[in-house]
């Protein structure tokens, strides 16, 4: 049997920042990741905004930025396009990311700040006696193990079995869950200054396809459907995303270099994420912004909150349910405020945003800010008012 | 082994994407493998999340 001051399951940016961040202020930690390579395969379009970055504290380095964009374009199902600065663009424009070097980053990171780290082992389950998770258990190749720990913490992404196995609900429901395909593409014809976003129910039902340039003609070319829209109707999203390629001259010459998929929580965040011995981050918790999708900033942001309070726990007795108050403090207003927008964003008609793409057309967001984009909508579209209302 | 839903390797890209939908906890990845168990129910939601189309339905046994 082993022991550590802290366990943190998985090796995402979640559990590398929470490892690196506890690891740093002295706590022995031991962090587990069930792949034989942290980032690999990516599960990502890998956009992240530069603020959000800057402010996870982790020194920006170019192996493993791809490419710098501008901002973003959005497509409405007209083709009218409206373009937005990257400050308005929200948390996936800026960079867009090398995951498979940036997670292995991350990880090396919080093993050269004194983590262990266990690769190739599944977490099986926490181990609880009455007052509390004591420890996980571990599968790996040399068979299951027993390692006991003052806290867990579980950043073990959308799967969040090991806040599962501890009594906490963490399942997901279709309404609340996009569902994506996505390829790596080279020879695609792209402005490489745009992260693309191609928005409507004839692009992707409840979600959007995206265009993420790297640089050279290489992109992630990806769609999210909403789990509710999918029906034997519109098929499963690859199949929705092979026409869209198909479809489009962007793509005329391009060649897929790679397959991909993943699910996105678009959910409101966990009720509850900590319990006594066990913190939950990252996307494990339903810290994906429900409009955007992105989800790696929150990851970054809520692991090293978790990883400082658990450090906090062994040291200094501070009660873990201060974890939760912080990453509220951070995060919440405004994965509450897309969770509301989402709801209504899934159920938008074409029309609506064909006419919201007319109003904006002959605008540049970062000319206008929300008031104006208000004014623009109110001035040519005064009937869409009431279908906006509270929405913008 | 349940006999209710299976995956076919050859279209799953094992992104784990199923696991948190299914309401009974029945299916596990296990790096590169889809597993379900036998607590599965039918409620074929798994296929519904699937954005590859890899998980099947098993024809009933008579
Ligand atoms: C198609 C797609 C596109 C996306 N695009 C973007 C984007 O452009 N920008 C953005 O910000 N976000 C994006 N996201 C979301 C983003 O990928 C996630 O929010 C982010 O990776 C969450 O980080 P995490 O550390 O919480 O979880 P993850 O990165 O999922 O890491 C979890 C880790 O835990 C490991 N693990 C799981 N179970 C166990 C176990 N039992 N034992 C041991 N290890 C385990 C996994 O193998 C994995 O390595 C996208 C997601 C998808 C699916
Ligand atoms: S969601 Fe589909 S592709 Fe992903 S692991 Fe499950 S069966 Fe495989
Ligand atoms: S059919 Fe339902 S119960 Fe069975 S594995 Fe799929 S989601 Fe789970």
């Amino acid at each position: 049997m082993r022991e550590y001051d802290i366990v943190v399951v998985g090796a995402g940016p979640a559990g590398s920042m929470a490892a690196m961040e506890a690891a740093k202020q002295g706590a022995s930690v031991l962090i587990i990741e069930k792949r034989q390579e942290a980032g690999s395969p990516v599960r990502c379009a890998e956009g992240v905004g530069k603020e959000g970055l800057l402010k996870t504290g982790i020194k920006i380095d170019n192996r493993w930025i791809a490419n710098e964009v501008k901002g973003a374009k959005l497509i409405a199902p007209n083709r009218i396009t409206v373009e937005l600065s990257s400050e308005h663009a929200g948390n996936e424009v800026g960079f867009v990311l090398e995951r498979k070097i940036f997670d292995r980053y991350l990880l090396c990171e919080a093993a050269r700040c004194g983590a262990d780290v266990m690769m190739k082992s599944s977490a099986l389950g926490v181990i609880k006696d009455e007052n509390g998770i004591k420890g996980i258990e571990v599968e790996s190749s040399d068979g299951v193990h027993r390692i006991e720990s003052k806290v867990v913490i579980a950043c073990d992404g959308r799967e969040s079995k090991v806040a599962r196995s501890a009594g906490i609900d963490t399942k997901l429901k279709l309404k609340d869950t996009e569902s994506c395909a996505e390829y790596l593409m080279v020879n695609v014809d792209y402005d490489k200054d745009f992260t693309h976003f191609y928005v409507g129910q004839c692009y992707a039902p409840g979600g959007y396809v995206w265009i993420f340039p790297k640089g050279d003609g290489i992109a992630n070319v990806g769609i999210g459907v909403l789990g509710s829209k999918i029906g034997k109707r519109t098929g499963y999203p690859k199949e929705l995303l092979d026409r869209f390629i198909k479809n489009n001259r962007e793509f005329e010459a391009a060649k897929i270099v790679e397959h991909m998929s993943g699910t996105v929580p678009v959910a409101l965040p966990l009720e509850k994420t900590y319990i006594d011995g066990l913190l939950i981050a990252g996307d494990a918790a339903h810290l994906t912004d429900p409009i955007t999708g992105g989800g790696i900033i929150n990851a970054m942001v809520s692991g090293k909150l978790a990883g400082s309070v658990a450090a906090k726990h062994v040291y200094e007795h501070t009660e873990l349910s201060e974890y939760e108050k912080l990453w509220k403090k951070e995060l919440e207003s405004a994965l509450i405020r897309d969770y509301i927008m989402k709801e209504r964003f899934v159920n938008m008609s074409d029309n609506t945003l064909n006419l919201i793409a007319d109003s904006l057309k002959d605008y540049r967001f970062s000319d206008l800010g929300m008031g104006g984009i208000i004014d623009a909508i109110k001035e040519k579209h005064p009937e869409l008012m009431s279908e906006l209302e509270g929405l913008i | 082994m349940n006999e209710n839903i299976s995956c076919n390797q050859s279209k799953c890209l094992y992104c784990g994407g199923c696991v948190p939908i299914c309401p009974r906890n029945s299916i596990t990845l296990r790096e590169t493998r889809i597993e379900i168990d036998d607590s599965c129910n039918r409620c074929l939601l798994c296929l519904r999340i699937c954005p590859v189309g890899a998980l099947e339905v098993l024809e009933a046994k008579a």
